[in-house]
């Protein structure tokens, strides 16, 4: 039962990634890809509708990983205090930004809240790369089960690590990369003219860095870590996240300068749910590893009752139907491409 | 460790009750939204349906206020709680997953269609994503009063080998009894807000001699909802809350009521300051024989005073406790009164021309707030020393590895944030009142646009 929760936990938690991932996106290029206000505008109509439903999937995957494994949210969420803490500040500056842009026409007030949602959007982006990072590597979590790491040490990998050291950084800034990339084929698919033209050039500047970036992660977390390679060996069937990874970035390649936006988008979902799912496949069955690797946090270790995980299946399945119903509702009443028309703003 | 232990209390009562300020009237306002939509449907006047649009766009505010402080409180319980978290996190993960699951996920998809979908959807729709709006948010506050419904008074578990808590009954759980009445009186009390914050907008329009045709209809929606429900919060929900408070908490009883002393035919206090250095009450003004009448419904009952409990056990902020009791229910009395002198006044036709009455009106608008966080005040100070009560104290549920150090940080950050928040809400409301309910402006957002081409 255990093993079932932490796949469904990885699955909300790539399912939240792929979505406010690509209004993250979208925030990144914000500032440079949309020019005038009207474009502005666009992007955002383009995300509005769906970001804050995205969002609600941090809040579910979260919800569902503190009643499923609460020793492990309890030992993650105080061990990755002071980064968790900016993530919700970020979140929060993100989300006025994005709301109270259009209260006022003013310029002034327009063009802060602007910045605002760019430079959060950015931010969350690194942040959430960085927390990946985090939890690949391992964490200094000792005999009480229990850590706390600072934002940074001497951002080497020694025996005390921080939130940042090059490992983190690595991932944050391919975690970027690949969200950029990401938005930017959403916006591409969503606007056209200008707008979309500049989006589709961002994504094209984007593939050599993710390539790049993807390469060198898996270098690198085989060179900190060789034993993430243990399940793949023992599981031959975990080989097709290599497989899927490396198609998907070879359709963005092709789809993105034939103008077939929907195709790289869905490459792009592809690739990042890959990612996740493919490190998840490695880590299971632990769910945060230790420096020291006889304290790792196990779904063993961490689970709640049987019982209560029994229940919550029930009620989980039941609320996860209505939530994709809303989902495809609310899809479909907003699709295609975003116009500016009938004297709206 | 005690300074650590008092930042990371100050911490999730500074975020909790800034945030508390938002969903009370959200979630009140979303009833009387729901109101107002259906007589506009019924009577197909649009008169009411601009009082629902211009309701909506308050709303809106608030409601995205509401969420962005929201996401610290599910975070906090990790971040600054985590011993609580492992002990307790098996049990009430439950019902905290749950609100994200069933409440978020509705409230999120059908706000956008509710807020900006009126031109595209059918009349009928339309109402129907304002119930699914009032739906989400009154089950969302359902979640969180079970949740502290544990705290208060845990039923539903069985301790495990590790010492932790783990659900033993699903429905145990869910539906404590301590749960009920606190969700009746805690959705009344925010229906209160909402309706007093209604009529002190009508107030204000009419006194200002603008738009006197909504104003009539918020007056005397907001006047009817907030008698009912200023009657319903002291009775039967609140004597009700109390009765539960003197059977399973009686510790926290006289604490509240500043019983330093059990006597027969306890008085009831209406003023007075505990001075705990002396056990006793400075300049009291009593009822005789009613605390006693109230508790036992017998006038002579003998009320057990705090000197028949442990003094390790009493509440640790006994003043304070009993001021937020003694202000809430000050309060509830003061709502029940005027909301009845206005009702009165409509109901007779003199209302909306009665200028002192509007003024009172107008400025009662911030006395819902007091009371609803004095309310939550007397509920969670009462609690103390427990976290789960007598089951886990509060000095032994917060996060060790976090020191006191970086808890002042992010405590100072989110006070920083959350007043400028706190002035963009106010600034942005106040925009909104001044361009009143008429004016044909859209609303300006960018969740859902009415207009994308397919």
């Amino acid at each position: 039962m255990a093993s079932l929760w932490f796949w469904i936990v990885a699955v909300m938690v790539a399912t939240y990634v792929v979505l406010d991932g690509f209004d993250l996106g979208a925030g990144a290029i914000y500032l440079m890809a949309a020019k005038t206000d009207e474009e502005r505008r666009r992007v955002l109509r383009a995300i509005g509708p769906v970001w804050d439903g995205n969002e609600v999937w941090l809040l579910a995957a979260g919800g569902t990983l503190y009643f499923a494994f609460p020793q492990l949210y309890a030992s993650s969420f105080s061990g990755f205090y002071l980064p968790l803490m900016m993530v919700l500040w970020l979140l929060m500056l993100r989300a006025v930004g994005i709301e109270f842009r259009a209260h006022l026409e003013n310029p002034v007030w327009q063009s802060f809240f602007d910045v605002v949602f760019s430079v959060s959007s950015i931010l969350l982006a690194v942040f959430l790369g960085a927390a990946l990072g985090n939890v690949v590597r391992g964490v200094p979590l000792d005999a009480t089960g229990y850590f706390f790491e600072p934002l940074w040490t001497d951002f080497k990998l020694g025996p005390q690590v921080g939130i940042l050291d090059w490992y983190t950084v690595l991932i944050g800034v391919m975690a970027l990369v690949t969200l950029t990339a990401h938005g930017s084929y959403y916006i591409a698919l969503k606007t056209d003219a200008d707008l979309g033209r500049r989006a589709r050039g961002f994504a094209l500047l984007c593939w050599p860095l993710q390539f790049f970036l993807s390469v060198s992660a898996m270098v690198a977390t085989y060179f900190i870590r060789p034993d993430i390679m243990t399940n793949y060996g023992n599981h031959p069937i975990g080989l097709v996240v290599p497989i899927v990874v490396v198609a998907s970035l070879a359709v963005m390649l092709w789809a993105n300068p034939k103008g077939k936006e929907k195709l790289a988008f869905v490459a792009s979902s592809l690739y990042i749910t890959f990612l996740l799912v493919g490190a998840a496949f490695a880590l299971y069955p632990v769910v945060l590893p230790a420096r020291d690797h006889q304290y790792d946090l196990t779904i063993y270790n961490t689970a709640a009752g049987s019982h209560g995980l029994n229940v919550g299946l029930v009620w989980w399945t039941f609320a996860t139907v209505l939530a994709l119903a809303y989902f495809v509702f609310l899809y479909r009443m907003f699709r295609g491409k975003v116009r500016l028309g009938e004297g709206h703003y | 460790m005690e300074s650590a232990l008092l930042i990371h209390r100050l911490h999730f009562a500074f975020t909790a009750t800034f945030h508390y300020l938002f969903p009370q009237l959200t979630m009140g306002l979303a009833l009387l939204i729901v109101v107002l939509k259906t007589i506009g449907l019924q009577r197909n006047d649009p008169v009411y349906n601009e009082a629902a649009r211009f309701w909506a766009k308050i709303f809106g505010i608030n409601f995205v206020l509401g969420v962005v402080t929201g996401i610290p409180m599910e975070f906090q319980f990790g971040t600054n709680w985590s011993v609580f978290s492992r002990f307790a996190g098996g049990v009430i993960g439950q019902t905290l997953a749950m609100e994200g699951m069933f409440a978020f996920f509705l409230e999120s998809a059908f706000l956008g269609l509710f807020l900006y979908g009126e031109k595209r959807l059918s009349p009928k729709a339309h109402w129907l994503s304002a119930v699914a709006v009032f739906v989400g948010s009154w089950l969302s506050g359902y979640f969180i009063i079970a949740t502290d419904a544990f705290l208060q008074h845990p039923v539903g578990y069985f301790k495990a080998a590790d010492g932790s808590l783990q659900l033993a009954s699903f429905w145990d759980f869910v539906l404590n009894p301590w749960a009920g009445w606190q969700y009746a009186h805690n959705m009344s009390g925010a229906a209160i807000t909402g309706a007093f914050i209604m009529t002190s907008v009508g107030a204000f329009y009419l006194l200002s001699g603008k738009w006197t045709a909504h104003a009539r209809i918020f007056i005397t929606v907001g006047v009817i909802a907030g008698c009912g429900f200023s009657v319903l919060q002291i009775f039967p929900t609140g004597d009700r809350q109390g009765k539960m408070v003197s059977d399973l908490q009686p510790v926290t009883l006289a604490a509240i009521e500043g019983l330093f002393h059990g006597q027969s035919a306890a008085p009831l206090l209406i003023l007075g300051q505990p001075n705990e250095q002396e056990g006793k009450i400075d300049n009291p003004i009593a009822v005789p024989g009613m605390l006693s009448i109230l508790t036992y419904r017998r006038w002579n009952a003998h009320v057990r005073g705090l000197d028949a409990f442990p003094k390790q056990d009493w509440p640790d902020n006994i003043p304070l406790l009993y001021y937020s009791y003694h202000i809430m229910v000050g309060l509830g009395t003061f709502f029940v009164s005027i909301m009845a002198i206005a009702l009165l006044l409509l109901w007779r036709g003199r209302l909306f021309h009665a200028r002192w009455m509007l003024w009172i009106l107008l400025l009662s608008a911030p006395f819902p707030y007091i009371a609803n966080t004095a309310g939550w005040m007397t509920a969670e100070l009462g609690r103390q020393p427990w976290l789960v009560y007598g089951l886990m104290r509060t000095e032994n549920g917060f996060s060790t590895v976090v020191s006191a150090g970086n808890s002042m940080f992010t405590l100072l950050g989110f006070m920083g944030m959350y007043m400028v928040l706190g002035i963009l809400g106010l600034f942005l409301l106040w925009r909104e009142i001044e361009r009143g309910p008429e004016e044909a402006h859209e609303i300006v957002s960018n969740l859902h646009p009415t207009t994308t081409v397919s």
